[in-house]
């Protein structure tokens, strides 16, 4: 997979940890391999909903890829219910649905951004960039990719 | 069968494949299914029910689904890994909810279902008005097929029509 600049936490230079929610474990792997060419960090995986939420509170994690689509509670509903608890969590829903009203409704409800499926990484390296702002920073690595 | 229909998911399968495989996807035949489906390899069945109803298989020939799981995972695994299964479900998610997502900017509304592992040899013979459609996509690590058998909800259609009138 292609390497990236190395993204990092502004306040203390370490890796950005990342809390991976999606039923598909084949959708987890590829993510997380992304997030490594990302230079991330994975801090916890979940493959529903409301395991999401307790693995939020345990790990508080800088940013959240949330699938929409899942067993006992869906993405929508528990990137709310984060949002409601923690205002400042950064969640990026990331769906092969992708029409106007799932966007929207996510966006309504406290997701920061939508990246539909099948993911680029040089989309998502993207995203995670802006969602970030000012509490992330590009290093400098040779040969890096992008 | 209308192509109205079937267009939004070919293009899907072809996007999906062609990035996830990084080669060049060729649309093969389209050929027209009316006896019961028969299974090839290892398939992912998801249903769709609202405004248009039925399902879509993506079915792959047990070798080529073996070296697509392992392309993606980059590793090679073996014939018996879980994972084949799972990259087989998370296409056909993909698919689905590309071809779903145009679809609804259309105006239908859907619901999508989580994928099922078809297991039998042999499935359900389509009806009249979901005959079924099997579209070859010829991927640099072999054969995809995806037989698509949907149809339009009457009811639900009727009810949109009375609404907007």
């Amino acid at each position: 997979m292609e390497q990236f600049a190395p993204v990092k936490r502004s306040k203390d230079g370490q890796a950005v940890r990342y809390l991976i929610v999606d039923d598909s474990v084949f959708a987890r792997k590829n993510l997380a391999r992304m997030i490594e060419s990302f230079g991330g960090q994975v801090a916890a995986e979940a493959g529903d909903g409301l395991t999401a939420i307790s693995e939020f509170d345990r790990t508080h994690p800088d940013i959240v890829l949330m699938d929409i689509t899942m067993p006992q509670m869906e993405g929508i509903e528990a990137a709310e219910r984060i949002v409601q608890q923690h205002p400042e969590a950064r969640i990026v829903m990331v769906s092969s649905v992708g029409y106007q009203e799932n966007i929207v409704a996510a966006l309504q409800r406290g997701a920061r951004h939508f990246v539909q499926k099948p993911v680029k990484p040089e989309v998502l390296y993207e995203v995670i960039k802006y969602v970030l702002g000012e509490d992330g920073a590009v290093a400098n690595a040779a040969g890096a990719g992008a | 069968m209308k192509m109205e229909l079937i267009q939004p998911f070919i293009n899907a399968a072809d996007a999906v494949l062609s990035q996830g495989l990084q080669g060049t996807t060729k649309v093969g035949n389209l050929t027209m299914e009316e006896d019961a489906y028969r299974r090839k390899g290892v398939a992912g069945m998801i249903a769709l029910t609202g405004d248009i109803e039925g399902r879509i298989i993506l079915d792959l020939e047990p070798q080529t689904a073996v070296k697509v799981a392992s392309h993606y995972a980059g590793t090679d695994l073996p014939e018996s890994d879980e994972l084949i299964k799972e990259t087989i479900f998370e296409l056909a998610n993909q698919v689905v909810g590309n071809a779903v997502s145009a679809l609804n900017d259309q105006g239908f509304h859907f619901r999508v279902h989580p994928p099922l592992l078809l297991t039998a040899q042999e499935g359900d013979k389509t009806s009249e008005d979901t005959e079924a459609l099997m579209i070859l996509f010829e991927t640099s690590l072999g054969s995809v097929f995806m037989n698509v058998a949907l149809r339009y909800n009457k009811k639900r259609m009727a009810d949109h029509a009375a609404v907007g009138a």
